[in-house]
Protein backbone atom coordinates (compact mmCIF):
# COMPACT_ATOMS: atom_id res chain seq x y z
CA UNK A 1 0.00 0.00 0.00
CA UNK A 2 1.62 3.37 -1.01
CA UNK A 3 1.85 6.10 1.41
CA UNK A 4 -1.41 7.88 -0.29
CA UNK A 5 -3.95 5.51 -0.43
CA UNK A 6 -2.43 4.88 3.57
CA UNK A 7 -3.47 8.15 5.17
CA UNK A 8 -6.87 8.15 2.99
CA UNK A 9 -7.66 4.76 4.96
CA UNK A 10 -6.83 6.34 7.66
CA UNK A 11 -8.58 9.52 7.19
CA UNK A 12 -11.87 7.45 6.47
CA UNK A 13 -11.30 5.42 9.59
CA UNK A 14 -11.35 8.25 11.81
CA UNK A 15 -14.76 9.91 10.23
CA UNK A 16 -16.25 6.87 10.96
CA UNK A 17 -14.99 6.33 14.25
CA UNK A 18 -16.30 10.01 15.09
CA UNK A 19 -20.44 9.49 13.59
CA UNK A 20 -20.23 6.35 15.35
CA UNK A 21 -18.78 7.96 18.49
CA UNK A 22 -22.03 10.18 18.25
CA UNK A 23 -24.43 8.21 16.98
CA UNK A 24 -23.49 5.29 19.65
CA UNK A 25 -23.64 8.36 22.43
CA UNK A 26 -27.23 9.35 21.35
CA UNK A 27 -28.25 5.64 21.48
CA UNK A 28 -26.70 5.34 24.75
CA UNK A 29 -28.67 8.27 26.43
CA UNK A 30 -32.26 7.05 24.72
CA UNK A 31 -31.83 3.18 25.55
CA UNK A 32 -30.79 4.28 29.18
CA UNK A 33 -33.52 6.59 29.77
CA UNK A 34 -35.81 4.44 28.11
CA UNK A 35 -34.80 1.22 30.24
CA UNK A 36 -34.81 3.19 33.34
CA UNK A 37 -38.08 5.03 32.60
CA UNK A 38 -40.57 2.59 31.23
CA UNK A 39 -41.20 1.22 34.40
CA UNK A 40 -42.25 4.09 35.45
CA UNK A 41 -44.77 5.04 32.72
CA UNK A 42 -48.71 4.14 33.59
CA UNK A 43 -52.08 5.70 33.23
CA UNK A 44 -51.47 7.10 36.67
CA UNK A 45 -47.82 8.82 35.80
CA UNK A 46 -49.73 10.44 33.10
CA UNK A 47 -52.73 11.85 34.71
CA UNK A 48 -52.36 12.15 38.17
CA UNK A 49 -50.72 15.01 40.17
CA UNK A 50 -47.37 14.12 42.11
CA UNK A 51 -47.97 12.95 45.82
CA UNK A 52 -46.25 12.16 49.15
CA UNK A 53 -43.58 15.17 49.24
CA UNK A 54 -43.19 14.06 45.29
CA UNK A 55 -41.88 10.50 46.29
CA UNK A 56 -45.20 8.78 44.71
CA UNK A 57 -47.51 10.12 41.73
CA UNK A 58 -47.95 11.44 38.86
CA UNK A 59 -46.48 14.26 36.71
CA UNK A 60 -49.18 15.57 34.89
CA UNK A 61 -49.39 19.18 36.05
CA UNK A 62 -45.99 19.43 34.80
CA UNK A 63 -47.09 17.35 31.23
CA UNK A 64 -49.57 20.47 31.51
CA UNK A 65 -47.38 23.03 32.81
CA UNK A 66 -44.93 22.04 29.83
CA UNK A 67 -47.59 22.42 26.93
CA UNK A 68 -48.89 25.29 28.16
CA UNK A 69 -45.87 27.17 27.76
CA UNK A 70 -44.88 25.99 24.53
CA UNK A 71 -47.98 26.87 23.29
CA UNK A 72 -47.54 30.87 24.89
CA UNK A 73 -44.38 30.92 23.71
CA UNK A 74 -45.51 30.24 20.41
CA UNK A 75 -48.42 32.51 20.35
CA UNK A 76 -45.67 35.13 21.51
CA UNK A 77 -42.94 34.12 18.70
CA UNK A 78 -44.92 32.95 15.89
CA UNK A 79 -46.86 36.15 14.88
CA UNK A 80 -43.75 38.54 15.89
CA UNK A 81 -41.59 36.04 14.33
CA UNK A 82 -43.40 35.91 10.86
CA UNK A 83 -43.92 39.47 10.58
CA UNK A 84 -39.86 40.11 11.42
CA UNK A 85 -39.35 37.79 8.13
CA UNK A 86 -41.76 39.06 6.12
CA UNK A 87 -39.88 42.79 6.80
CA UNK A 88 -36.46 41.12 5.85
CA UNK A 89 -37.13 39.09 3.12
CA UNK A 90 -39.68 40.69 1.02
CA UNK A 91 -39.19 44.64 2.12
CA UNK A 92 -35.28 45.20 2.74
CA UNK A 93 -32.92 45.72 -0.41
CA UNK A 94 -30.17 44.72 1.46
CA UNK A 95 -27.29 47.80 2.79
CA UNK A 96 -25.58 48.36 6.38
CA UNK A 97 -28.73 48.51 8.14
CA UNK A 98 -29.94 45.50 6.85
CA UNK A 99 -26.72 43.78 8.10
CA UNK A 100 -26.36 44.79 11.38
CA UNK A 101 -30.13 44.00 11.88
CA UNK A 102 -28.99 40.18 10.72
CA UNK A 103 -26.24 39.96 12.98
CA UNK A 104 -28.17 40.82 15.60
CA UNK A 105 -30.94 37.94 14.58
CA UNK A 106 -27.94 35.67 14.87
CA UNK A 107 -26.56 36.78 18.17
CA UNK A 108 -29.65 36.64 19.54
CA UNK A 109 -29.62 32.79 18.66
CA UNK A 110 -26.14 32.34 20.44
CA UNK A 111 -27.00 33.95 23.60
CA UNK A 112 -26.99 31.29 26.63
CA UNK A 113 -30.72 30.73 27.90
CA UNK A 114 -29.45 31.18 31.49
CA UNK A 115 -29.34 34.92 30.16
CA UNK A 116 -33.29 34.84 28.57
CA UNK A 117 -34.11 33.74 31.95
CA UNK A 118 -32.55 36.19 33.68
CA UNK A 119 -33.44 38.82 31.61
CA UNK A 120 -37.12 37.41 31.68
CA UNK A 121 -37.58 37.68 35.33
CA UNK A 122 -35.36 41.28 35.10
CA UNK A 123 -38.25 42.73 32.64
CA UNK A 124 -41.07 41.09 32.79
CA UNK A 125 -41.21 39.26 36.63
CA UNK A 126 -39.90 42.27 38.44
CA UNK A 127 -40.30 45.37 35.86
CA UNK A 128 -43.66 44.39 34.24
CA UNK A 129 -44.98 43.17 37.66
CA UNK A 130 -46.44 39.99 36.23
CA UNK A 131 -44.65 38.00 38.67
CA UNK A 132 -43.42 34.04 37.81
CA UNK A 133 -46.14 32.85 35.64
CA UNK A 134 -47.28 31.38 32.42
CA UNK A 135 -47.43 34.70 30.95
CA UNK A 136 -43.71 35.89 31.82
CA UNK A 137 -42.30 32.18 31.05
CA UNK A 138 -43.93 32.35 27.86
CA UNK A 139 -42.78 35.55 26.70
CA UNK A 140 -39.58 34.59 27.85
CA UNK A 141 -39.47 31.47 26.03
CA UNK A 142 -40.95 33.36 23.15
CA UNK A 143 -37.82 35.47 22.60
CA UNK A 144 -35.45 32.78 23.12
CA UNK A 145 -37.09 31.10 19.90
CA UNK A 146 -37.64 34.38 18.40
CA UNK A 147 -34.38 34.10 16.25
CA UNK A 148 -34.58 30.17 14.75
CA UNK A 149 -38.32 31.09 14.06
CA UNK A 150 -37.21 34.44 11.87
CA UNK A 151 -34.14 32.75 10.28
CA UNK A 152 -36.54 29.23 9.42
CA UNK A 153 -39.40 31.56 8.38
CA UNK A 154 -36.34 34.00 6.34
CA UNK A 155 -34.93 31.09 4.75
CA UNK A 156 -38.43 29.79 3.57
CA UNK A 157 -39.81 32.99 1.92
CA UNK A 158 -36.73 33.08 0.29
CA UNK A 159 -37.20 30.06 -1.36
CA UNK A 160 -40.29 30.88 -3.07
CA UNK A 161 -39.50 31.74 -7.03
CA UNK A 162 -39.38 34.75 -8.10
CA UNK A 163 -41.96 33.63 -10.53
CA UNK A 164 -44.67 33.68 -8.39
CA UNK A 165 -44.47 37.13 -7.16
CA UNK A 166 -43.85 38.70 -10.55
CA UNK A 167 -47.00 36.73 -11.73
CA UNK A 168 -49.20 37.92 -8.77
CA UNK A 169 -48.39 41.60 -9.21
CA UNK A 170 -48.74 41.80 -12.80
CA UNK A 171 -51.93 40.12 -12.09
CA UNK A 172 -52.47 43.90 -10.37
CA UNK A 173 -52.16 42.56 -6.76
CA UNK A 174 -50.62 44.80 -4.11
CA UNK A 175 -47.41 43.55 -2.49
CA UNK A 176 -49.43 43.05 0.56
CA UNK A 177 -51.73 40.79 -1.40
CA UNK A 178 -48.91 39.32 -3.08
CA UNK A 179 -47.02 38.10 0.40
CA UNK A 180 -50.01 36.85 2.10
CA UNK A 181 -52.42 35.34 -0.65
CA UNK A 182 -49.17 33.51 -2.47
CA UNK A 183 -46.17 34.18 -1.04
CA UNK A 184 -46.67 33.06 2.46
CA UNK A 185 -49.63 30.23 1.68
CA UNK A 186 -46.30 28.70 -0.36
CA UNK A 187 -44.24 28.79 2.49
CA UNK A 188 -45.99 27.77 4.94
CA UNK A 189 -45.25 23.90 5.36
CA UNK A 190 -41.37 24.97 5.69
CA UNK A 191 -42.00 27.55 8.02
CA UNK A 192 -44.40 24.90 10.27
CA UNK A 193 -41.42 22.51 10.10
CA UNK A 194 -39.17 25.25 11.49
CA UNK A 195 -41.88 26.37 14.05
CA UNK A 196 -42.29 22.81 15.54
CA UNK A 197 -38.31 22.39 15.58
CA UNK A 198 -38.29 24.98 17.85
CA UNK A 199 -41.29 24.11 20.05
CA UNK A 200 -38.70 20.84 20.54
CA UNK A 201 -36.40 23.35 21.94
CA UNK A 202 -38.61 25.58 24.20
CA UNK A 203 -40.23 21.83 26.17
CA UNK A 204 -37.01 21.41 26.96
CA UNK A 205 -35.47 24.46 28.37
CA UNK A 206 -35.27 24.89 31.92
CA UNK A 207 -32.95 28.28 32.44
CA UNK A 208 -35.51 30.35 31.07
CA UNK A 209 -38.33 29.13 33.28
CA UNK A 210 -36.53 28.32 36.62
CA UNK A 211 -37.21 32.72 37.37
CA UNK A 212 -39.92 33.26 35.38
CA UNK A 213 -42.52 30.27 35.18
CA UNK A 214 -41.74 27.15 36.86
CA UNK A 215 -42.68 26.23 40.54
CA UNK A 216 -41.46 23.57 42.68
CA UNK A 217 -44.50 21.61 43.53
CA UNK A 218 -48.30 23.03 42.33
CA UNK A 219 -50.61 20.39 41.67
CA UNK A 220 -53.48 22.69 40.63
CA UNK A 221 -53.33 22.99 36.98
CA UNK A 222 -53.30 27.16 36.08
CA UNK A 223 -56.33 28.85 35.44
CA UNK A 224 -55.09 31.68 34.48
CA UNK A 225 -51.86 33.85 32.57
CA UNK A 226 -50.89 35.13 35.97
CA UNK A 227 -50.43 31.26 37.84
CA UNK A 228 -46.98 29.74 38.26
CA UNK A 229 -46.67 26.12 36.90
CA UNK A 230 -44.96 23.54 36.65
CA UNK A 231 -42.40 22.17 34.27
CA UNK A 232 -41.09 18.83 32.90
CA UNK A 233 -37.54 19.98 32.71
CA UNK A 234 -37.86 21.96 35.86
CA UNK A 235 -39.39 18.89 37.75
CA UNK A 236 -36.77 16.47 36.66
CA UNK A 237 -34.45 19.25 37.74
CA UNK A 238 -35.65 19.97 41.03
CA UNK A 239 -36.25 16.13 42.02
CA UNK A 240 -32.72 14.77 40.82
CA UNK A 241 -30.98 18.60 43.31
CA UNK A 242 -33.62 20.00 45.71
CA UNK A 243 -35.06 16.78 46.78
CA UNK A 244 -34.20 15.33 49.82
CA UNK A 245 -35.23 11.80 48.71
CA UNK A 246 -33.59 12.04 45.33
CA UNK A 247 -32.67 8.56 45.61
CA UNK A 248 -36.38 7.46 46.38
CA UNK A 249 -37.31 9.73 43.28
CA UNK A 250 -35.15 8.22 40.53
CA UNK A 251 -37.65 6.42 38.52
CA UNK A 252 -39.64 9.55 38.69
CA UNK A 253 -37.00 11.46 37.18
CA UNK A 254 -36.34 8.80 34.39
CA UNK A 255 -40.05 8.94 33.97
CA UNK A 256 -40.24 12.28 33.10
CA UNK A 257 -37.17 12.41 31.33
CA UNK A 258 -38.53 9.82 29.19
CA UNK A 259 -41.63 11.81 28.93
CA UNK A 260 -39.99 15.15 28.09
CA UNK A 261 -37.51 12.86 25.59
CA UNK A 262 -40.98 11.35 23.41
CA UNK A 263 -42.35 14.94 23.35
CA UNK A 264 -39.52 16.35 21.74
CA UNK A 265 -39.07 13.79 19.49
CA UNK A 266 -42.38 13.67 18.21
CA UNK A 267 -42.30 17.01 17.79
CA UNK A 268 -39.27 16.71 15.68
CA UNK A 269 -40.70 13.40 13.83
CA UNK A 270 -43.25 16.06 12.68
CA UNK A 271 -41.85 18.65 11.84
CA UNK A 272 -39.35 16.49 9.47
CA UNK A 273 -43.18 14.78 8.16
CA UNK A 274 -43.95 17.96 7.32
CA UNK A 275 -41.63 19.05 5.54
CA UNK A 276 -40.92 15.28 2.88
CA UNK A 277 -44.49 15.83 2.53
CA UNK A 278 -44.47 19.82 1.15
CA UNK A 279 -41.59 17.93 -0.59
CA UNK A 280 -43.07 15.96 -2.64
CA UNK A 281 -45.88 17.85 -3.67
CA UNK A 282 -43.96 20.60 -4.58
CA UNK A 283 -42.61 20.87 -8.24
CA UNK A 284 -41.45 24.52 -8.95
CA UNK B 1 -56.16 53.73 -33.23
CA UNK B 2 -53.25 54.12 -30.85
CA UNK B 3 -53.55 51.98 -27.86
CA UNK B 4 -49.74 52.44 -26.53
CA UNK B 5 -47.62 55.02 -27.37
CA UNK B 6 -43.77 55.51 -25.89
CA UNK B 7 -41.97 58.72 -26.17
CA UNK B 8 -38.33 58.96 -26.41
CA UNK B 9 -38.01 55.87 -23.78
CA UNK B 10 -35.08 55.55 -22.12
CA UNK B 11 -34.02 52.43 -19.79
CA UNK B 12 -31.18 52.07 -17.58
CA UNK B 13 -30.50 48.92 -15.22
CA UNK B 14 -28.24 51.16 -12.97
CA UNK B 15 -25.75 52.47 -15.29
CA UNK B 16 -26.13 50.07 -18.03
CA UNK B 17 -28.49 51.58 -20.86
CA UNK B 18 -30.87 48.94 -22.42
CA UNK B 19 -33.27 50.72 -24.16
CA UNK B 20 -32.54 54.29 -26.01
CA UNK B 21 -34.84 56.58 -27.26
CA UNK B 22 -37.52 54.03 -28.03
CA UNK B 23 -40.61 55.68 -30.08
CA UNK B 24 -43.23 53.75 -31.41
CA UNK B 25 -47.13 54.17 -31.65
CA UNK B 26 -48.62 50.19 -30.78
CA UNK B 27 -52.40 49.83 -32.21
CA UNK B 28 -55.46 48.46 -30.53
CA UNK B 29 -57.15 45.06 -31.55
CA UNK B 30 -53.84 44.32 -33.38
CA UNK B 31 -50.80 42.07 -32.84
CA UNK B 32 -47.62 43.52 -32.25
CA UNK B 33 -44.51 41.28 -32.00
CA UNK B 34 -40.78 42.48 -31.11
CA UNK B 35 -38.34 40.77 -32.07
CA UNK B 36 -34.16 40.82 -32.14
CA UNK B 37 -31.21 38.54 -31.23
CA UNK B 38 -30.95 37.83 -27.13
CA UNK B 39 -30.44 40.88 -25.21
CA UNK B 40 -31.73 43.47 -27.52
CA UNK B 41 -34.01 44.62 -24.81
CA UNK B 42 -37.17 43.17 -26.40
CA UNK B 43 -38.46 41.76 -22.82
CA UNK B 44 -37.52 44.72 -21.00
CA UNK B 45 -39.34 47.00 -23.36
CA UNK B 46 -42.48 44.78 -23.03
CA UNK B 47 -41.91 44.47 -19.10
CA UNK B 48 -42.04 48.92 -18.96
CA UNK B 49 -45.83 48.65 -20.48
CA UNK B 50 -47.02 46.82 -17.02
CA UNK B 51 -44.03 48.04 -15.11
CA UNK B 52 -42.86 44.94 -13.98
CA UNK B 53 -39.15 46.81 -14.46
CA UNK B 54 -39.81 48.46 -11.44
CA UNK B 55 -39.39 45.74 -9.27
CA UNK B 56 -35.54 45.48 -10.30
CA UNK B 57 -33.61 47.27 -8.11
CA UNK B 58 -31.57 49.91 -9.91
CA UNK B 59 -34.03 50.65 -12.50
CA UNK B 60 -34.36 54.19 -14.12
CA UNK B 61 -36.46 54.97 -16.63
CA UNK B 62 -36.41 58.61 -19.13
CA UNK B 63 -39.55 59.43 -21.54
CA UNK B 64 -42.53 58.09 -21.04
CA UNK B 65 -45.30 55.69 -21.93
CA UNK B 66 -49.08 56.57 -22.53
CA UNK B 67 -51.71 54.00 -22.25
CA UNK B 68 -54.99 55.49 -23.86
CA UNK B 69 -53.19 58.68 -23.82
CA UNK B 70 -52.24 58.59 -19.61
CA UNK B 71 -48.63 58.21 -18.83
CA UNK B 72 -48.06 55.22 -16.79
CA UNK B 73 -45.88 56.57 -15.01
CA UNK B 74 -47.62 59.96 -13.94
CA UNK B 75 -51.35 59.38 -14.39
CA UNK B 76 -52.22 55.47 -14.41
CA UNK B 77 -51.89 53.67 -10.39
CA UNK B 78 -49.42 50.83 -10.93
CA UNK B 79 -51.70 47.91 -9.23
CA UNK B 80 -54.81 49.68 -12.02
CA UNK B 81 -52.86 49.57 -15.04
CA UNK B 82 -51.57 45.95 -14.34
CA UNK B 83 -54.76 45.15 -14.60
CA UNK B 84 -55.42 46.79 -17.47
CA UNK B 85 -52.24 45.27 -18.88
CA UNK B 86 -51.86 41.75 -18.51
CA UNK B 87 -49.16 39.62 -18.97
CA UNK B 88 -48.05 35.93 -20.10
CA UNK B 89 -44.43 34.96 -18.58
CA UNK B 90 -42.08 32.90 -20.87
CA UNK B 91 -42.25 30.10 -17.82
CA UNK B 92 -45.57 29.17 -17.15
CA UNK B 93 -46.04 30.44 -13.85
CA UNK B 94 -49.30 28.84 -12.17
CA UNK B 95 -50.07 29.65 -8.24
CA UNK B 96 -49.11 26.65 -6.22
CA UNK B 97 -53.13 26.57 -5.87
CA UNK B 98 -56.31 24.66 -7.69
CA UNK B 99 -56.60 25.32 -11.26
CA UNK B 100 -59.83 27.26 -10.10
CA UNK B 101 -58.11 29.58 -7.28
CA UNK B 102 -55.75 30.29 -10.35
CA UNK B 103 -57.66 32.11 -12.54
CA UNK B 104 -60.06 33.43 -10.16
CA UNK B 105 -56.75 35.20 -8.50
CA UNK B 106 -56.99 38.60 -9.59
CA UNK B 107 -60.81 38.93 -9.48
CA UNK B 108 -60.43 37.93 -6.27
CA UNK B 109 -57.46 40.13 -4.75
CA UNK B 110 -60.19 43.42 -6.72
CA UNK B 111 -62.63 42.80 -4.18
CA UNK B 112 -65.08 40.41 -6.30
CA UNK B 113 -66.31 38.05 -3.63
CA UNK B 114 -69.82 36.89 -5.00
CA UNK B 115 -69.22 33.04 -5.84
CA UNK B 116 -71.84 32.88 -8.99
CA UNK B 117 -69.46 35.62 -10.38
CA UNK B 118 -66.40 34.49 -9.74
CA UNK B 119 -67.79 31.16 -11.11
CA UNK B 120 -68.61 32.64 -14.04
CA UNK B 121 -65.64 34.65 -14.75
CA UNK B 122 -63.79 31.79 -14.47
CA UNK B 123 -65.66 29.34 -16.58
CA UNK B 124 -65.45 32.52 -19.40
CA UNK B 125 -61.61 32.63 -18.98
CA UNK B 126 -60.60 28.85 -19.42
CA UNK B 127 -62.64 28.81 -22.14
CA UNK B 128 -61.29 31.87 -24.06
CA UNK B 129 -57.84 30.12 -23.23
CA UNK B 130 -59.29 27.04 -25.03
CA UNK B 131 -58.42 25.22 -21.52
CA UNK B 132 -62.63 24.80 -20.23
CA UNK B 133 -62.68 21.08 -21.97
CA UNK B 134 -59.75 19.79 -20.28
CA UNK B 135 -60.37 20.89 -16.83
CA UNK B 136 -63.82 21.69 -16.22
CA UNK B 137 -63.85 18.38 -13.34
CA UNK B 138 -60.64 18.89 -12.34
CA UNK B 139 -61.07 22.80 -11.02
CA UNK B 140 -59.97 21.31 -7.73
CA UNK B 141 -56.77 19.78 -8.18
CA UNK B 142 -53.83 21.62 -8.27
CA UNK B 143 -52.64 23.63 -11.35
CA UNK B 144 -49.22 22.01 -11.00
CA UNK B 145 -50.27 18.74 -11.95
CA UNK B 146 -51.04 19.98 -15.54
CA UNK B 147 -48.59 19.84 -18.50
CA UNK B 148 -46.63 22.68 -19.51
CA UNK B 149 -48.70 23.79 -22.38
CA UNK B 150 -51.96 23.33 -20.23
CA UNK B 151 -50.27 25.46 -17.97
CA UNK B 152 -49.40 27.96 -20.01
CA UNK B 153 -52.97 28.56 -20.87
CA UNK B 154 -54.32 27.95 -17.45
CA UNK B 155 -52.23 31.39 -17.08
CA UNK B 156 -53.55 33.17 -19.86
CA UNK B 157 -56.52 31.87 -18.68
CA UNK B 158 -55.82 34.03 -15.16
CA UNK B 159 -54.61 37.16 -17.15
CA UNK B 160 -57.92 37.19 -18.89
CA UNK B 161 -60.13 36.83 -15.41
CA UNK B 162 -58.77 40.44 -14.63
CA UNK B 163 -60.35 41.41 -17.82
CA UNK B 164 -57.54 43.73 -19.32
CA UNK B 165 -57.13 45.25 -22.48
CA UNK B 166 -53.91 44.80 -23.01
CA UNK B 167 -51.91 41.61 -23.27
CA UNK B 168 -48.25 41.17 -22.97
CA UNK B 169 -46.22 38.14 -24.29
CA UNK B 170 -43.16 37.20 -23.19
CA UNK B 171 -41.79 34.29 -25.07
CA UNK B 172 -45.32 32.84 -23.61
CA UNK B 173 -44.40 30.20 -26.10
CA UNK B 174 -40.79 29.29 -26.02
CA UNK B 175 -40.90 26.67 -23.67
CA UNK B 176 -43.67 24.71 -25.06
CA UNK B 177 -43.75 21.85 -27.95
CA UNK B 178 -44.82 22.55 -31.26
CA UNK B 179 -48.81 21.00 -30.68
CA UNK B 180 -49.08 23.34 -27.48
CA UNK B 181 -47.07 26.42 -29.46
CA UNK B 182 -49.81 26.18 -32.52
CA UNK B 183 -52.97 26.13 -29.76
CA UNK B 184 -51.26 29.47 -28.55
CA UNK B 185 -51.10 31.10 -31.83
CA UNK B 186 -54.47 29.98 -32.67
CA UNK B 187 -55.65 31.23 -29.44
CA UNK B 188 -53.93 34.75 -29.90
CA UNK B 189 -55.21 35.21 -33.51
CA UNK B 190 -59.04 34.56 -32.64
CA UNK B 191 -58.41 37.20 -29.44
CA UNK B 192 -57.40 40.03 -31.44
CA UNK B 193 -60.96 41.33 -31.84
CA UNK B 194 -60.93 41.92 -28.19
CA UNK B 195 -57.56 42.87 -27.29
CA UNK B 196 -54.24 44.39 -28.02
CA UNK B 197 -51.41 42.16 -28.41
CA UNK B 198 -47.74 42.83 -27.88
CA UNK B 199 -45.60 39.55 -28.09
CA UNK B 200 -41.96 39.03 -27.92
CA UNK B 201 -40.98 36.24 -29.99
CA UNK B 202 -37.50 34.65 -30.45
CA UNK B 203 -39.45 32.87 -33.57
CA UNK B 204 -39.10 35.34 -36.76
CA UNK B 205 -41.60 32.64 -38.52
CA UNK B 206 -44.22 32.92 -35.33
CA UNK B 207 -43.72 37.14 -35.66
CA UNK B 208 -44.59 36.13 -39.84
CA UNK B 209 -47.59 34.01 -39.11
CA UNK B 210 -49.39 36.34 -36.34
CA UNK B 211 -48.72 39.96 -35.91
CA UNK B 212 -49.76 42.99 -37.51
CA UNK B 213 -47.02 44.87 -37.24
CA UNK B 214 -43.12 43.88 -36.31
CA UNK B 215 -40.95 45.81 -34.39
CA UNK B 216 -37.09 45.16 -34.58
CA UNK B 217 -34.97 45.77 -31.67
CA UNK B 218 -30.98 45.32 -31.76
CA UNK B 219 -28.76 46.78 -29.05
CA UNK B 220 -31.45 48.58 -27.31
CA UNK B 221 -32.76 50.56 -30.28
CA UNK B 222 -35.49 50.48 -32.55
CA UNK B 223 -34.10 49.59 -35.76
CA UNK B 224 -37.57 49.11 -37.93
CA UNK B 225 -41.16 49.38 -36.80
CA UNK B 226 -43.79 49.08 -39.42
CA UNK B 227 -46.62 46.54 -40.97
CA UNK B 228 -45.26 42.41 -40.55
CA UNK B 229 -45.76 42.08 -43.96
CA UNK B 230 -43.54 45.34 -45.14
CA UNK B 231 -40.78 44.50 -42.52
CA UNK B 232 -40.24 40.63 -43.87
CA UNK B 233 -40.66 41.05 -47.71
CA UNK B 234 -39.06 44.67 -48.50
CA UNK B 235 -37.37 46.28 -44.71
CA UNK B 236 -36.01 49.56 -45.27
CA UNK B 237 -33.05 48.87 -42.89
CA UNK B 238 -29.70 47.20 -43.70
CA UNK B 239 -30.12 45.60 -40.03
CA UNK B 240 -33.44 44.17 -40.20
CA UNK B 241 -32.66 43.08 -43.64
CA UNK B 242 -29.66 40.93 -42.77
CA UNK B 243 -31.76 39.75 -39.61
CA UNK B 244 -35.39 38.71 -41.18
CA UNK B 245 -33.34 36.98 -43.64
CA UNK B 246 -31.16 34.64 -41.14
CA UNK B 247 -27.73 36.67 -41.34
CA UNK B 248 -27.25 37.11 -37.96
CA UNK B 249 -29.45 36.78 -34.78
Amino acid sequence: MNKRNFSQGLNFIIIKISVFVVVAFLFFIIFHIFRNGISSISIDFLTKPPTDSMTRGGIFPAIVGTFCLSIGALIVAVPMGIISAIYLSEYTKGGLFLRILRLGIRNLAGIPSIVFGLFGLALFVIKFGFGSSLLSGSLTLGFLILPTIIAATEEALRGIPQDFREASLALGATKVQTIFKVVLPAALSNIVTGILLSVGRVAGETAPIMFTAAAFYKPALPTSVFDEVMALPYHIYTLATEGTHFEQTLPIQYGTCLVLLALVVLMDIAGIWIRLKARKSKKW
Amino acid sequence: MVKIKTTNYNLFYGLKQALFDINMDIYKNKITAIIGPSGCGKSTLLRSFNRMNDLIDGVKAKGDIFIDDKSIYKDWDVVELRRKVGMVFQKPNPFPKSIFDNVIYGPRTSGIKDKRKLNDIMEKSLKQAALWDEVKDILRQSAMSLSGGQQQRLCIARAFAVKPEIILMDEATSSLDPISTAKIEELILELKKDYTIVVVTHSMQQAARMSDYTALLYLGKLIEYDKTEKIFTSPSNEITKNYVTGRFG
